[in-house]
C-alpha cells in the first residue's frame, strides 16, 4: 500500500485550484497531486503514491548514499571475497515442478 | 539518475552483504515494519543472503491486513446499498470479511470500483450526482495526505454525495504495543521509508530511547534495504540505539510539512482496532467533527455489526513478529491468495502473501 514510485515531473497546471502535475515514470506518464510539494519544478523527481507526490527526491543525497555503497563495496573487493558468501551465492532456490 | 536501477546494483549489493557478514558477531532479530520492504526481501531473496545470525521479522505495516474485521464488514453492508458507489484501492476488495468480500458484492451486482487516487472517486462523485460515492480511505502515514485531500476537495467542490469510509493508522503506537509485548523478539527496527517521507521521523528517538532499541529509516529498493540492515547491526554490535536515515534522498527529519498540516486539519487521533492485534490506544486517525459530514459510518446506518474472524488465521501473531507464516497450518493449503482467510494473504504488502508468491511454490505451479 505504501508502494511509492519515483518519477519526474514534466509539467505543472492547476485543477479545482489543486496543484497537479504530469509524472513520467520511465516513459510512462500519469497524472499526479503535488500540492505537498508546492516547492516543485519541472524536471524534479519526487515520490508518487496514490496519485499524489509524497516528497521531492534529493539528487545529492542519493549521491551521497551511492558514494558511501561504492567506498563499501570498493573496500570489501580489495579485501576479497567472504567465504561465507561464496556458499551463500550456491545456495540458489529450487526450481519445482 | 532515475532512482531505482541505481539502487539493484549487483556489486554493491554484493558489497554491502560482505560488510554485514564482516560486522555481525551474534544473532539479532531485526524488524522491518513496512509490507512493502517485506515484498522486496522476498522478491530479490535478500533473506537468503544475508548471514545466518540476521533474522528479519514481518511487521503490521500492511494496511489492507490491519483493517479491523468489523470495518470490512460496514464496507460490505454499505457497498451492497442500492444507489451507492463504493470505491476502493484494489487491494481490498480479497479481503476477508466474516461472510464474504467486496468482490462477492460486485458479484452480486454492488456497484464497486477499484480506484488509483482518492481523487478519481472525486471524479466518480462529479459524474454521478445522483449517487452516493463511498471511499475506503484505509491507510498509514503514508496515504493520509491523499485520503484528507479527497474530503477537502469534495468540501470545496460542495459535494453532497461523498463520504469516506475511514481506517487510518499511524506506525509509532503500534512500535510501542510490539515493544512492550512480554513476547517481544524485535532488537531493532527498519522503519517504514514513504511513512517518514510525510511524517518525517522526529517521532522515534523517544521509542529509541525508551526501548533501546535502533531505528533506521529505510526505502524499498534491495540497496537502501541492505544498508538498512547494516546501519542497524552496526549499532547492535556496539550497543547504541540511535534513530538513524538511511532513506535521505526522500526522507527529511521533519518530513512533509505542508502534508502534516493538512492531515492535521482533517483528522484527529483516536484508539483504533488492528485486524488481529486488538485495539491500540491512539494509533489511528478519524475525521474532526468539522468534516462528520463526510463520514460514511454516519451516512449509512451500519452500527450494529458482529464480526466473525477465522479460528484457523494467525495473522494478527505474524503482524507482530511473533509467528511466520509457514508456522500456520493454513499456510498454502486451506489459505491461499485465491480463497484467503486472512488479510495477510490478500495484499500486495501482505507477509503470507508474499511467502507465497516468493517462497513457497505449491508443486506444478
Amino acid at each position: 500500500m505504501c508502494l511509492g514510485i519515483p518519477g519526474k515531473i514534466i509539467e505543472i497546471y492547476e485543477t479545482n485550484s489543486l496543484l497537479m502535475g504530469t509524472i513520467d515514470f520511465d516513459g510512462v506518464r500519469r497524472e499526479a497531486c503535488l500540492a505537498y510539494v508546492p516547492e516543485a519544478q519541472v524536471g524534479d523527481y519526487t515520490v508518487i503514491h496514490v496519485g499524489f507526490a509524497l516528497h521531492l527526491i534529493s539528487e545529492e543525497e542519493a549521491q551521497e548514499t551511492l558514494d558511501l555503497l561504492r567506498q563499501i563495496a570498493d573496500f570489501e573487493a580489495e579485501l576479497g571475497p567472504d567465504p561465507a558468501s561464496e556458499t551463500l551465492q550456491g545456495d540458489e532456490y529450487e526450481i519445482p515442478g | 539518475m532515475k532512482y531505482q536501477a541505481e539502487f539493484r546494483d549487483a556489486r554493491l549489493v554484493n558489497g554491502v552483504i560482505a560488510e554485514i557478514q564482516r560486522t555481525v558477531s551474534r544473532p539479532w532479530v531485526i524488524m522491518e515494519i513496512c509490507g512493502g520492504q517485506t515484498h522486496a526481501i522476498m522478491r530479490y531473496g535478500l533473506d537468503q543472503l544475508l548471514p545466518p545470525e540476521i533474522e528479519l521479522v514481518h511487521g503490521p505495516g500492511c494496511p489492507v491486513c490491519v483493517t479491523p474485521l468489523e470495518l470490512i464488514d460496514k464496507a460490505l453492508a454499505i457497498a451492497s446499498q442500492p444507489g451507492v458507489i463504493f470505491t476502493s484501492y484494489g487491494d481490498m476488495l480479497r479481503v476477508p470479511g466474516s461472510t464474504h468480500d467486496l468482490f462477492s458484492v460486485r458479484a452480486a451486482g454492488g456497484d464497486v470500483r477499484v480506484v488509483y487516487s482518492p481523487l478519481d472517486a472525486i471524479k466518480l462523485a462529479q459524474q454521478n450526482p445522483d449517487r452516493q460515492v463511498v471511499f475506503f480511505a484505509i491507510g498509514f502515514e503514508t496515504t493520509a495526505p491523499a485520503n484528507v485531500t479527497s474530503v477537502l476537495q469534495a468540501d470545496a467542490l460542495g459535494l453532497e454525495n461523498f463520504s469516506i469510509l475511514v481506517s487510518h493508522v499511524c506506525v509509532p503506537p503500534a512500535m510501542h504495543a510490539i515493544l512492550s509485548s512480554p513476547e517481544n523478539r524485535v532488537q531493532a527496527f527498519l522503519a517504514a521509508g514513504h511513512v517518514c517521507a510525510v511524517r518525517g521521523y522526529w517521532e522515534y528517538p523517544p521509542i529509541a530511547e525508551q526501548y533501546r532499541v535502533p531505528i533506521v529509516v529505510t526505502g524499498f529498493e534491495p540497496l537502501d534495504i541492505l544498508n538498512g540492515i547494516l546501519m542497524a547491526v552496526k549499532q547492535l554490535e556496539c550497543g547504541r540505539h540511535e534513530v538513524e536515515n538511511a532513506y535521505s534522498r526522500t526522507v527529511t527529519f521533519e518530513g512533509n510539512r505542508p502534508a502534516q498540516a493538512m492531515i492535521d486539519k482533517v483528522f484527529e487521533s483516536c484508539d483504533r482496532k488492528w485486524r488481529g492485534i486488538g485495539v491500540i490506544p491512539s494509533s489511528g486517525w478519524r475525521l474532526r467533527p468539522q468534516y462528520a459530514k463526510f463520514d460514511a459510518e454516519r451516512r449509512f446506518d451500519v452500527e450494529s455489526i458482529q464480526p466473525s474472524e477465522s479460528p484457523l488465521c494467525v495473522a494478527g501473531k505474524i503482524l507482530q513478529g511473533l509467528k511466520k507464516p509457514p508456522d500456520c497450518t493454513a499456510f498454502g493449503t486451506l489459505c491461499t491468495p485465491e480463497h484467503p482467510l486472512g488479510a495477510t494473504m490478500v495484499s500486495s504488502e501482505g507477509a503470507c502473501a508474499a511467502y507465497f508468491k516468493y517462497a513457497f511454490s505449491p508443486a506444478g505451479s
